[in-house]
């Protein structure tokens, strides 16, 4: 792949990645899949990087709009579900499909 | 979505957002349009790209090669260039030496103008009026605060970034590091002490011998 990408790295404040003494911050391991996933749409020519951050920015006004709260990287990931479904890459049913199917199965492994 | 619950992330299962992302890349993987490898490199791509890495690299050179350190402090864009790092064309770059007399500190009075090709971007407390506001009006106190206390032979000088030019401070290199090359000095640099707030401090345990 090409080098990090400005747009990315640079994105206007309100929807800028999180950082911690200038290095990226994740909270958790899916948070570092979440934000990979939307890369590598994005460098596939899924969608160009703009409409990812507009989404983003929407997402966060929406949030804010009905005075709920998500992370950073809930919001990242509903603008990257969005625009996947939106782009025809995957069905809302089967992504819920799949993720309850995870679900479950998260559940077998850890109660006896 | 979790809504306004912080804390949503059950005990021993993994949160939703972590099953759904998961879900969602397994379905693209399944379908071809990517691989779970890819995703790798490019996190880890990303990682270590931007922030103040780059301008550590840069401190390190200086510490290591003194004909460096004085193309650096006469024009700080063409020696930061050397090392394969620049910014916007118009942007010129001044690197301020740190010595046991003189301390630099870095503020943008106006806005946050920031030397982000070496530095990543600015810390929200950069951009915060209270940081800029108060360090002109009390450098001391505010360094106090970020836990750099300067003896008052000390002279403090602080410089006003704005859109034409982005300073720098070229950190003092911290006694007992002699021994350590130029790679391992590299991860001692930090942010703050490339803004002036802090001093460079030496490893706790010598990383060579």
């Amino acid at each position: 792949m090409a080098a990090p990408d400005p747009h990315i790295t640079v994105m206007d404040e309100q929807v800028a990645l999180p950082r911690k003494n200038g290095e990226l911050v994740f909270e958790a391991p899916w948070e570092a899949r979440a934000f990979g996933l939307a890369v590598v749409l994005n460098e596939a020519g899924v969608y160009p990087w703009h409409d990812f951050s507009q989404g983003l920015a929407a997402e966060t006004a929406a949030l804010e709009q009905q005075g709920t709260s998500a992370s950073y990287y809930e919001r990242w990931l509903e603008t990257l579900e969005k625009l996947a479904i939106a782009r025809g890459l995957v069905s809302i049913e089967e992504l819920d499909a799949r993720t309850a199917e995870y679900a479950f199965r998260a559940h077998d492994e850890h109660e006896d | 979505m979790s809504g306004d619950q912080h804390d949503s992330h059950q005990t021993g299962t993994e949160s939703y957002a972590a099953l759904r992302t998961k879900a969602l890349e397994s379905l693209l993987v399944e379908k071809g349009l990517i691989t779970t490898d890819v995703i790798d490199i490019v996190v880890r791509a990303y990682e270590q790209d931007i922030g103040p890495l780059n301008g550590a690299r840069v401190v390190a050179r200086a510490w290591v090669d003194p004909a460096y350190k004085q193309r650096l402090l006469a024009d700080g864009t063409s020696a930061i260039a050397e090392l394969g790092f620049g910014g916007r064309q118009g942007v010129d770059m001044v690197v301020l030496e740190n010595s046991p007399t003189v301390h630099n500190v870095v503020v943008c009075t106006l806005c946050s103008c920031y030397p982000w090709p070496v530095l990543g971007l600015p810390p929200s407390w950069y951009k915060s009026y209270a940081y800029r506001a108060r360090v002109v009006r009390e450098p001391r106190a505010v360094l106090r605060e970020f836990g750099l206390e300067l003896p008052a032979s000390v002279e403090i000088r602080l410089w006003d970034s704005n859109s034409d030019i982005r300073y720098m401070v070229l950190p003092e290199r911290p006694a007992g590091t002699e021994h350590l090359s130029e790679a391992d000095l590299v991860p001692l640099v930090t942010r703050d002490a490339m803004i002036g707030v802090a001093r460079v401090q030496a490893p706790a345990i010598p990383a060579r011998r």
